[in-house]
């Protein structure tokens, strides 16, 4: 009889959606499992690391360039954010970045500057690796060059804590695809894995037809889906679409990240995709950070939502003062 | 019974083939054949980050080609509903092939990311019976 994970215990999270900055708690409890010591020490075989109780955050969509309108306060909800986890009493040992860390420029020296900054306040996060993957306004124009001279490869695998990492890109062909090659190099990585397998994909863009007509989709998605289908605890993560959302295909749960940066509208009740309004009295609006605390047993899961920081935004400067209306011209993601 | 729809076939066969002689006919049955043998093109510039024209309106059921051409750079050309994903090379032509099967108002986007406005580059198909 195959031995499967207690999927609750693997990957539980409250609620129908995670936010930006949503910190995952995993407590496997797979030690305590008599029925998941093979497995166990299936991935201790694979990955030289067994399942065990960790944590981690994803943040999504930074835009580091970008200044309004919409949003005119530029980077700082991102650098709240970090302030933020750094203030954490327990903190995340992983941080993931589903994609767009960067606003596109037309000049490539300019856009080389939005990577150095991304990095620049990214490693303000102490204690924590950081694991990226592009987002179409960082790697669409030049195929993805200068993510990979700044992050690193745009699709890869790690293990972390005996659950099996895969990110995926879905940008950098300039189309909203991941293609037949990354397609079929992800089949092979994963073949080496059984079907119970801890695995989470994060990549940007929706694997799946959330709202093509907004390009909330991937035009080959359907196959990712269906090479992800035989995994029983697949758990995909992305940006993209600047709000909550939640998607579950067969056993596999997708949740869209909010970013760091402005909202983007309900698209079943929005005409128009269309960033929220800045709102001055409340800058960092359906921007934050949910934590999710977990006992040792993994059930009974706590769920916290951390606003950002806005003290440094009001007293004697004045949000007026701090607002600074730039004339950038994307009015989009 | 056979013989008779087999019949009925044969005449507007026949009939089909006089209209095309500009002797006498069904005008309906000229413009069904003539827009099979000759779909309707519609020319479509896209640049960064409009198409032009910006809307058309097409017939349900009559086929028509959309003759794309890309003034600077690739560009994309879709909507799931019409069947339409491609993308347009730059400066280059490219013919795509279209028959509305269901009246209604559609979106075209371009997703070939293009650039900074490129969320909203879109254009409006009015799919009419």
């Amino acid at each position: 009889m195959e031995k499967k994970f207690d999927r609750r215990s693997f990957l539980r999270v409250s609620g129908t959606a995670l936010s930006i900055g949503a910190l995952y708690s995993v407590f496997p409890a797979l030690t305590r499992s008599a029925r998941a010591e093979g497995i166990t020490r299936t991935l201790a075989d694979l990955n030289g690391e067994a399942p065990a109780p960790f944590s981690f955050m994803q943040l999504s969509d930074t835009h580091v360039g970008f200044n309004g309108p919409p949003d005119p306060l530029g980077t700082k909800a991102f650098e709240s954010a970090v302030a933020t986890i750094n203030g954490l009493k327990n903190r995340p040992e992983l941080i993931i970045v589903t994609g767009d860390l960067t606003h596109d420029a037309d000049s490539p020296d300019e856009h080389a500057k939005r990577f150095k900054l991304f990095k620049e306040i990214s490693s303000r996060i102490g204690g924590a690796q950081i694991k990226v993957v592009p987002g179409e306004n960082d790697a669409a124009l030049d195929g993805g060059d200068m993510f990979r001279e700044f992050m690193g490869p745009t699709h890869y695998t790690f293990d972390h804590r005996g659950v099996h990492f895969v990110a995926l890109d879905n940008v950098s062909a300039g189309r909203p695809e991941v293609g037949a090659a990354q397609l079929a190099w992800m089949k092979s990585d994963l073949a080496r894995f059984p079907k119970t397998a801890p695995i989470i994909v994060f990549t940007h863009r929706p694997l799946f037809d959330l709202k093509p007509e907004w390009e909330w989709f991937t035009s080959d998605g359907n196959d990712v889906m269906n090479a992800l289908a035989p995994y029983e605890n697949v758990t995909v993560l992305y940006g993209h679409i600047h709000r909550e959302n939640f998607h579950q295909a067969g056993t596999t749960k997708m949740y869209a990240a909010r970013s760091l940066i402005f909202a983007f509208p309900d698209p079943a009740t929005s005409p128009m995709k269309k960033p929220a309004p800045f709102d001055k009295a409340a800058p960092f609006k359906d921007l934050g950070i949910r934590r999710v605390n977990g006992n040792a047993l993994g059930n009974d899961l706590q769920i916290e939502e951390v606003a950002l920081a806005t003290a440094e935004f009001s007293g004697t400067v004045g949000m007026d003062q701090m607002l600074k209306h730039g004339n950038n011209d994307a009015k989009d993601e | 019974m056979k013989t008779t729809a087999i019949n009925k076939i044969v005449s507007i066969i026949l009939l089909a083939g006089v209209c095309e002689f500009g002797l006498a006919g069904v005008p309906a049955v000229i413009n069904l054949s003539r827009a099979s043998d000759n779909p309707k093109v519609i020319e479509i510039t896209a640049k960064k980050f409009e198409f032009t024209p910006s809307e058309i309106t097409l017939k349900k059921g009559e086929p028509v080609i959309l003759r794309l051409t890309s003034s600077d750079r690739v560009h994309g050309f879709m909507s799931k509903p019409l069947k339409i994903d491609t993308d347009i090379p730059s400066e280059t032509t490219k013919d795509v092939a279209v028959t509305p099967d269901a009246a209604g108002n559609y979106t075209v986007i371009c997703d070939h990311y293009c650039g900074t406005g490129h969320g909203n580059m879109k254009m409006k198909v009015t799919v009419v019976e």
